[in-house]
């Protein structure tokens, strides 16, 4: 009891200094209190790692694809140290559950944009679509579906026509079609998950 | 045995005990003598097989009494048994309290002997009640099976095991039957073939087939062949309900080329000439007058020799193009597959077509096309038209209503879209697009390209994951989903199912994106209809209870798109659509979002709005609380037009519900209606006034109008001339509103029948109703009826008396019989020859337009200068207006007594009528209890007594007694009308006695001193006269 009043107690206090220093602007103190709570209960150890979040984008957010839950991971890291720390944990998920329009384009580009040139090239697209179709073995071509599917999102999304989507690109085509925020495959909760994992973070446990 | 009976014996269908009975058809009845033939001569033929024991006996009930049966049995009373017995000692014939138990075939024989002329019945009993007779004498082993029948070979082998000398007759027995089985199969089948009956589909295809080789040219078959009507009923039969149930299916012009055209009649038993058709009256002579064909071609080889030579030659030509004759192949393929025989001559037809279309190269691609037809779309090099060959069969194209092989110029028709709407007017029109034929894709246009795009789309619908789905249904959208050709083409490659399934998922964005699509090609009346045929409706009411704002938006709607038809409005009631919609116009008081909110309520009032248009619909939305809600809605601050239209437009389709209408005026609706009348939309303004044209059926609701000052700004509507839609509603709504009187003044005020009179000329039938009701009205005021004339509104109306449309008949009669009223104007209809085209009017169909014209004919004849003459040169008129008195309708009798009152004033004319009978009518009537006719009638019988000895004739009729009574009636105009009546009829002594039993004079004594002048003198009158009569007697008896 002791320990864990000791804790409560630790956590006010990162928690009333991450609120200030912290630039996430859609958790109010007592739910930054919460996530941080959330963070130390979810592992053991003291820095989250690549394995550890991946186990919560799939278990809690039902993402199920290795090369976005990784991109994922990557956006939240911010330091590219491989950890997310807390600061990484309560201002990724500002955006990952509350996000503006604005912010998740932008998270959602990081998330696509794989090798980070600022850019979302042909072969990158394929990447992230190639599982995207149940692939039938009469076809000659597997491939030729995917292909089929980049272009198509080539033509909806690549307004300035140099076969790539700059990050400019997503936005207008985003902010046209709110559809194709996720065109890529899934990088953001549903909105179901989003709220069962608020109210399990920020209702259940009263503080 | 077996396979015939169980194939093509004719069964009823199993009774009760599971036992079926066999028809009394002729087929069986030939079966049956096959058979019985076939077991009579059994014992003689093979007396081996007929010894053989069987397995089991055949059991059934006989009609055969004991003692029918002689030698070689013993017979009892009530049974018998035979002397022959089976190996275990058992008889083999046994029969007891009616039932039979037979063993072998020569027992068999022998009782069908016996049975002599009952044997048929014998026969039938014995094998209905073992309808798998080889089961018995064999075993259960032997069982015909319906798929295969393996039971020979099973024999073989059985017999082959077992060397026995039964077993080899057993083989040979069930070799004769087998035999014999087959025969009896080949002669029912023989049977069924001759009287292959013609079907609505083969005649169809006949004629089409034998139009495309009609022409002048002297190298075709026939000069012109088509049908006398382009009215096709739901079944494809063309005859008329009545002549249908004689079979016939259509008739058939046909014009040879040597010879005068015939008219052929086609029924389900064949074609043979009938005796002519009448092109100008439309009416077909049924008579037969000739052999019965069974077919077309038949009848034709056989009546025109050309007809037969042609056909023989194999070389004629093809009237339409090419294509449109391969396309009439298929069709033909599609129509003809059941009709064996059919087949064989449009076979014949084809090949030579196919000839044909050889010589100009083209028989590759339509043999192509014949072996494929279930290809859907085709793309045809050359003749720059693509056209879809086939739908899958629940799409059930109408082969027959292809415009593309009619010959419309027969008709007098221009256009295949003419045809088209013909074909819509034959189907039920209630509904506006129930019935919608599935037209066929118009030939011409680019889509192969497109549809090829779309179907690659759908794959990735149907195949990929979410992400995959998402950005094929993105691209999806970037197709112009308004044209019609994308919209059909998802449909025809299976979309719509996937777009309907998605809507099941759990993805929100799945839905929504499939949803936006649906929302788009939902505008199609075919989409609409395959949506409900999927389900779609069910789906889309349950995302209405979303959480999500968007989804509740997007279904709400795409329902408002697909519930324009009957069914689909059943479907989203049924499936508690409405009460979820109602729910949609729930606007929080403090919402977070309300412009979201408001999109909400918007959409589910579109939804609504359409859902409206059922009657059970409207009360649906009632029970479920909408219209507090829509009233909220309405007076809402937030004064969105878009949001409003819905609104309104679902009031104003509510209207027509008299709980609607008080409903709008207890919530205060009113005020809103009238105030968003100065609104900037039209729409808006346009549904405004009709909401206002339906409520102001309601006194209140009128004054109410006036008082919010709805009447400035509905009048101020007027000059929209150019919005027909919007001016309907306005007049519509000035017109009820006019039925107050307050309201006329303040419509005079605001020069509005001026300007009522200027919409006369040149306005659509739906505008000009509501004009001309609405100057009926304000007509009802002396001043205006000066106006309407100063204003030159007559002589338009006098015009619109000739037109055809009820309704605008049924208001231009009232309008100018208010205008009669005034001599002057009086002088103008006479002129224009009003009168006469008010009494033509009698002769209209409707009642309603009868009553009016009878209406406005009273102060015509009454203003009209030499009215007795006026009315005597119509020719034929007054016995007409005498015979209306035979009508059903309360308001034509009132009405046509009311002129004849009038009439009755000329006494020429009053003995011209009593010629006519009007006396006997007239007192016919006298029974009703209706105040308005006992009003009129009375009157009636008033004037009438003037003439002759027609108050004795009424007497006679029995109409005074009757009228006595009337004078208990509540009206007051009833008792002086009456009063009138019975001083007219109390002249004559016997009338007086009727009265004087009938309790009159302490009624009259009442009416003595009432304060209507008329009815005093007239009471008094009658009283003098009974009184005088009274005295008269008795000084008889004293003197």
């Amino acid at each position: 009891m002791h320990d864990l009043g000791n804790m409560n107690k630790k956590n006010h206090k990162i928690a009333e200094e991450l609120f200030k220093t912290s630039s996430q602007k859609h958790f109010n103190k007592n739910e930054v209190e919460a996530l941080i709570h959330t963070y130390f209960s979810l592992f053991e150890g003291v820095k989250m790692d690549r394995n550890q979040f991946r186990d919560i984008l799939h278990g809690t957010f039902n993402m199920t694809e290795d090369l976005l839950m990784d991109r994922v991971f990557r956006a939240f890291d911010k330091d590219s140290d491989s950890y997310i720390c807390l600061s990484e944990w309560v201002e990724g998920l500002s955006i990952f559950i509350r996000g503006t329009l604005d912010e998740r384009i932008e998270y959602a580009f990081t998330v696509y944009d794989l090798n980070g040139d600022g850019y979302i090239s042909r072969e990158e697209m394929f990447q992230m679509l190639k599982n995207s179709l149940v692939k039938q073995p009469t076809e000659e071509d597997p491939d030729e579906g995917i292909k089929d599917l980049v272009e198509l999102t080539l033509k909806k999304m690549d307004i300035d026509h140099d076969s790539r989507l700059s990050k400019a690109d997503f936005e207008t085509a985003v902010k046209t079609e709110p559809l194709l925020l996720e065109v890529f495959g899934p990088c953001l909760p549903d909105e179901k998950c989003a709220t069962l994992f608020e109210e399990q973070v920020f209702h259940s446990k009263k503080f | 045995m077996g396979a015939s009976l169980a194939r093509a014996a004719q069964w009823t269908s199993a009774s009760d005990s599971g036992k079926g009975k066999l028809e009394l058809s002729p087929m069986n009845e030939k079966l049956l003598n096959d058979i019985i033939q076939f077991v009579e001569g059994f014992s003689s033929k093979y007396p081996e097989e007929g010894r053989f024991v069987f397995k089991d006996p055949l059991i059934w009930e006989t009609s055969i009494i004991p003692s029918s049966f002689s030698t070689g049995y013993n017979a009892s009373d009530s049974a018998v048994t035979s002397n022959d017995k089976d190996a275990s000692g058992n008889p083999l014939l046994e029969l007891s309290g009616g039932v039979l138990r037979v063993k072998s075939f020569a027992q068999l024989t022998n009782i069908l002997r016996m049975a002599k002329e009952k044997r048929l019945n014998e026969a039938r009993m014995c094998l209905e009640a073992n309808r798998d007779p080889l089961v018995k004498i064999l075993g259960p082993g032997f069982a015909t099976v319906d798929s295969e029948d393996s039971t020979l070979i099973r024999m073989v082998e059985k017999s082959k095991s077992d060397d026995s000398a039964e077993g080899a007759v057993r083989l040979r027995l069930l070799l004769i039957v087998n035999e014999f089985d087959m025969k009896l199969l080949n002669s029912c089948f023989r049977e069924i073939s001759k009287k292959v009956r013609l079907s609505p589909d083969a005649v169809n295809a006949e004629v089409e087939l034998l139009q495309s080789f009609a022409g002048e040219a002297p190298n075709t078959l026939l000069k012109d062949i088509h049908f006398t009507t382009q009215l096709v009923f739901s079944n494809k039969c063309r005859a008329l309900p009545w002549r249908q149930v004689h079979g016939d299916i259509c008739y058939v012009v046909i014009k040879p080329h040597d010879g005068d055209s015939f008219c052929v009649t086609a029924s389900t038993s064949g074609c043979y000439v009938n005796g002519g058709f009448e092109e100008e009256t439309q009416t077909v002579n049924f008579e037969k007058k000739g052999e019965v064909y069974k077919d077309l071609v038949s009848l034709l080889s056989d009546k025109s020799r050309q007809f037969a030579d042609n056909i023989a030659k194999k070389e004629f030509s093809m009237q339409e193009d090419n294509l449109k004759e391969t396309e009439k192949e298929t069709a033909v393929i599609n129509d003809l597959s059941s009709e064996q025989e059919k087949e064989d001559i449009q076979t014949e037809k084809q090949q030579k077509a196919l000839k044909d279309a050889g010589k100009k190269g083209k028989a590759g691609k339509d043999q192509k096309k014949s072996m494929q037809p279930s290809l859907k779309w085709r793309n045809l090099e050359d003749s720059r038209k693509t056209e879809k060959a086939q739908k899958e069969t629940k799409k059930k194209v109408q082969v027959t209503s292809v415009p593309a092989y009619r010959r419309p110029s027969y008709f007098g028709k221009k256009t295949p879209a003419d045809d088209d709407d013909d074909m819509s007017e034959s189907s039920d029109e209630s509904d506006e697009e129930e019935e919608i034929q599935d037209r066929r894709q118009d030939a011409g246009s680019d889509l192969p390209s497109e549809y090829w795009q779309i179907q690659k789309l759908v794959k990735y619908l149907k195949g990929g994951n979410q992400t995959a789905t998402i950005i094929a249904l993105c691209s999806m959208r970037d197709f112009n989903l308004t044209q019609e050709t994308c919209q059909l083409a998802i449909r025809d490659v299976g979309g719509l199912e996937v777009l309907i399934n998605l809507l099941d998922t759990d993805e929100n964005k799945c839905k929504i994106g499939s949803l936006k699509i649906l929302k788009e090609i939902s505008r199609n009346v075919q989409i609409r209809r395959a949506i409900a045929d999927l389900g779609g409706l069910q789906t889309m009411v349950r995302i209405l209870q979303s959480p999500n704002k968007d989804l509740k938006c997007l279904a709400a709607e795409t329902i408002a798109n697909v519930a324009k038809f009957r069914r689909a409005r059943r479907t989203v009631r049924q499936h508690g659509g409405i009460r979820k919609l109602v729910a949609l116009l729930d606007v929080p008081v403090n919402s977070a979002d309300i412009g979201k909110d408001i999109e909400v309520a918007r959409s589910g009032a579109l939804a609504l709005w359409s859902c409206s248009k059922s009657t059970k619909n409207k009360h649906s939305i009632k029970k479920a609380g909408a219209i507090p809600m829509l009233a909220k809605l309405l007076k809402s601050s937030h004064e969105e037009v878009q949001m409003l239209i819905p609104v309104v437009g679902t009031l104003q389709e509510c209207a027509s519900e008299k709980s609607y209408r008080l409903a709008i005026r207890t919530e205060g609706m009113i005020e809103n209606l009238v105030a968003n009348l100065r609104s900037d939309d039209s729409e808006l303004q346009m549904h405004c006034a009709a909401a206002i044209f339906k409520c102001a059926e309601d006194s209140v609701t009128r004054d109410l109008v006036r008082q919010y000052e709805g009447l400035d700004p509905l009048v101020a509507l007027l000059p929209q001339s150019d919005n027909k839609e919007l001016l309907a509603a306005a007049t519509g709504a000035i017109w009820k509103c006019a039925i107050s009187s307050e309201n006329v003044a303040r419509f005079q005020e605001l020069k509005c029948i001026e300007q009522l009179v200027a919409l006369l000329n040149d306005q659509p039938e739906e505008v000009l109703v509501n004009v001309v009701g609405a100057l009926g009205e304000c007509a009802q005021e002396p001043a205006n009826r000066i106006v309407i004339r100063k204003s030159g509104g007559i002589p338009s109306l006098v015009h619109l008396l000739t037109g055809t449309n009820q309704a605008l008949l049924v208001n231009v009669t009232k309008a100018v019989g208010a205008c009669a009223t005034e001599p002057e104007n009086m002088s103008i209809i006479d002129k224009l020859d009003g009168v006469r085209l008010l009494w033509s009017l009698l002769k209209n169909q409707n009642p309603e337009v009868q009553a009016s014209a009878a209406w406005a004919v009273c102060p015509c004849i009454e203003n009209a200068r030499d009215a007795g003459e006026m009315v005597r040169s119509f020719v034929g008129g007054l016995e007409l207006i005498v015979s209306l008195l035979k009508s059903s309708d309360l308001e034509v009798l009132a009405s046509v007594c009311a002129a004849i009152a009038n009439i009755a004033k000329d006494e020429e004319n009053l003995a011209v009528i009593t010629d006519h009978g009007v006396v006997p009518m007239l007192a016919k009537l006298a029974s009703t209890t209706n105040d308005k006719l006992r009003r009129h009638l009375a009157e009636a019988i008033a004037r009438c007594c003037t003439w002759g000895n027609n108050r004795v004739s009424f007497g006679r009729e029995g109409a005074v007694a009757p009228l006595v009574g009337y004078l208990k009636s509540e009206d007051k105009q009833v008792h002086r009308s009456t009063a009138q009546a019975l001083y007219q009829l109390s002249r004559d002594p016997d009338n007086c006695i009727t009265m004087h039993e009938n309790g009159v004079v302490k009624m009259l004594l009442n009416m003595v001193g009432s304060s209507d002048s008329a009815l005093q003198e007239a009471a008094a009158g009658c009283i003098g006269n009974i009184r005088r009569l009274a005295l008269a007697n008795e000084k008889a008896k004293y003197a």
